[in-house]
């Protein structure tokens, strides 16, 4: 399975018109997206339009995702990769065109890509996978006492914990890159985080609370400088701008489908195979084997050592859709039309009186999760006034909660785009989130 | 009333201003006294309760909620709620208090099919309509929880007649509080 061709030069940047290439959609185009997507058309509460923008939480599935795993459902389901009748084997194509559709999608093969139950999953096997080198026979990847893992100040939870856990089982010690007053990574000592004792350099690609897009390549190039392998969670960046990992030069990655389109219950664990080749398995049972016998076990080689037990195969095949739909319309435009929408977002809250943009205020090298703090009044009461205008955000810590005690809050209000998403939508966010510190006499 | 009119009825606007029983202040000589620290993992939301409890005048009958002294952040239900049961509590025998801690958490639990008895719960009736916000459940309950469990041990402790409260117990709830 070949990669599609990608420009090397535009890959991982969201700037989407910046680049100069792709138009943002037409009211005619987003109508037509929208056309897609079933719920998009329910009304909330008092009969209010659903505005959703909350896709960095979890995305909606068009009809063509929806219509994919239960046309698989109803006429090929079976257990893959086993038995010897029609569904099985109809079962097991279709898991497999899924795994090389996926890998294709960012740019890699499909021995490269594990099936997970989700992102946080993924990131938890490689940090498991090299703890447990100092069980067995030490790998060149292993974390001992001495070793320096690095992340990011910005960080979701599912980056940083799994982290924690492995330098304290193994004695490794936790650094991380701070941020700056603007949202961004303070790189100016970036020689003094990653050294000679970085074992691994993880970081996201995409912040899901400020939004900010990591310069990836200047990441990478200081870890390969000192030999540290590098992890990417990708969760908040494939689904919104074109990504090929191969030509980022990272050497793990992971993904989630339900922020893309698909179904939760399925995520990806991808990168380079002589990596994966060199982690061992962290769950183990049937599916995951060679050879097995009373006194001991030879495992497959990835992905199939990574994925014991039954697989999510309606998922893969669902996911399959989600990339398929994506695809079609075209990643390059999907960037551009949520560029277009982040400027006006930033902009209309810009203007809003004692309301403080956690993240970049510009929409250069960002995607659309803005989130926002409003003085005087909690995360909480805010989404319940959006939501009782039909606005549908995320408040919360968004599972981050050392980004937002950096710029002093507790948690914020996310609103966050997507394909799907409409001027009219942000207008109305910002909009009705000017009423809201009245509403609570804050103002 | 809109939904929410509903939810943010004016008194609870008013107490989550206010905050009735704001501060952590020391327990009068005499009296005995514990904290509770409750965290919302899902929003950040915390408060750190004491409640402090002496024995009845005349020496026989229950003890009473001589003080509940709060600090914290969180949403306006939350705030409002703890504010509410600050009015309700102080000066009710223990029985009575827990009575209607019990008769609130019914009330919450009840996803608006319980009618509260205004009679009972005051202005904490207003809470009525958060039942109907499953993700607003915990918010109401914080405060209440942690007076619950903070009056617990300061009763204990005063029969115990033990001169120093231990530590506080600091407790991260995950139960669904609407499960």
């Amino acid at each position: 399975m070949s990669a599609p061709a990608v420009d090397a030069a535009r890959v991982g940047d969201p700037g989407g018109s910046e680049a100069g290439g792709a138009a943002a959609f037409s009211d005619d185009e987003v109508a037509a997206v929208r056309a897609r997507f079933p719920v998009l058309s329910r009304t909330v509460g008092a009969g209010h339009a659903l505005a959703y923008l909350d896709s960095g939480a979890t995305s909606q599935r068009p009809d063509s995702v929806l219509d994919a795993e239960r046309d698989y459902l109803t006429r090929s389901n079976a257990a893959v990769h086993r038995g010897a009748h029609t569904l099985a084997e109809e079962a097991t194509q279709a898991y497999e065109d899924a795994r090389a559709a996926v890998a294709g999608f960012v740019g890699l093969d499909d021995d490269e890509v594990v099936w997970t139950r989700n992102a946080t999953e993924g990131l938890n096997i490689v940090a498991l996978g090299l703890s447990h080198y100092g069980i067995g026979a030490p790998g060149p990847l292993a974390l001992r006492a001495g070793d320096e893992v690095v992340v990011t100040e910005m960080e979701h939870h599912a980056n940083l914990v799994p982290w924690q856990q492995a330098c304290a089982r193994t004695g490794a010690t936790l650094r991380w890159i701070g941020l700056d007053d603007d949202g961004r990574l303070d790189l100016d000592d970036l020689d003094r985080v990653v050294t000679g004792r970085t074992k691994v350099l993880a970081f996201t690609h995409a912040s899901n609370v400020l939004g900010t897009v990591n310069p990836v390549p200047r990441l990478v190039a200081a870890a390969k400088a000192v030999g540290a392998l590098t992890v990417l969670d990708a969760c908040q960046s494939v689904p919104h701008f074109p990504v090929a990992l191969r030509a980022l030069d990272v050497d793990l990655a992971v993904f989630s489908a339900h922020k893309m389109l698909g179904p939760t219950g399925i995520g990806a664990l991808a990168g380079r195979r002589e990596v994966l080749a060199a982690l061992p398995p962290v769950v183990t049972g049937g599916s995951m084997v060679e050879k097995v016998t009373m006194e001991s076990t030879t495992f497959r080689e990835p992905p199939q050592r990574f994925e014991a037990g039954t697989p999510p195969v309606s998922q893969a095949i669902a996911w399959h859709a989600a990339v398929d739909h994506l695809s079609a319309l075209g990643m390059d435009r999907i960037a551009a039309h949520e560029h277009m929408l982040t400027e006006r977002l930033l902009a209309g809250v810009a203007d809003l009186p004692g309301v403080r943009v956690l993240g970049p205020t510009t929409a250069r090298d960002r995607v659309g999760a803005v989130s926002v703090v409003v003085e005087g009044v909690h995360p909480h009461d805010v989404g319940q006034f959006l939501d009782n205008e039909g606005i549908a955000v995320r408040v919360g810590h968004h599972c981050a909660q050392p980004v937002h005690r950096r710029y002093g809050a507790t948690a914020s209000t996310r609103a966050s785009v997507y394909l799907y998403s409409t001027t009219g939508e942000v207008d109305a966010f910002v909009e009705t989130l000017g009423r809201v510190r009245g509403y609570f006499g804050a103002a | 009333m809109s939904g929410l009119d509903q939810l943010y009825q004016q008194i609870i606007l008013d107490h989550a201003k206010a905050k009735h029983g704001f501060g952590l202040r020391d327990a009068a000589p005499g009296a005995a006294s514990a904290d509770s620290h409750q965290y919302n993992p899902l929003c950040g939301d915390e408060v750190t309760l004491r409640a402090v409890v002496t024995t009845a005048p005349d020496g026989t009958a229950a003890p009473v909620v001589a003080d509940v002294a709060w600090t914290g952040e969180g949403c306006s239900i939350s705030q409002a709620s703890t504010s509410v049961l600050h009015e309700l509590v102080v000066g009710l025998p223990v029985p009575q208090a827990t009575g209607l801690v019990e008769e609130f958490r019914t009330m919450i639990r009840s996803r608006g099919q319980v009618e509260p008895d205004e009679e009972v719960l005051g202005d904490a009736a207003a809470f009525a309509g958060v039942g109907r916000h499953a993700n607003r459940v915990k918010c109401a309950m914080l405060g209440w929880t942690a007076f619950e469990d903070a009056l617990s041990r300061a009763v204990a402790d005063l029969f115990e007649a033990a001169p120093q409260p231990g530590p506080p117990a600091v407790s991260t709830t995950t139960e669904q509080e609407n499960a």
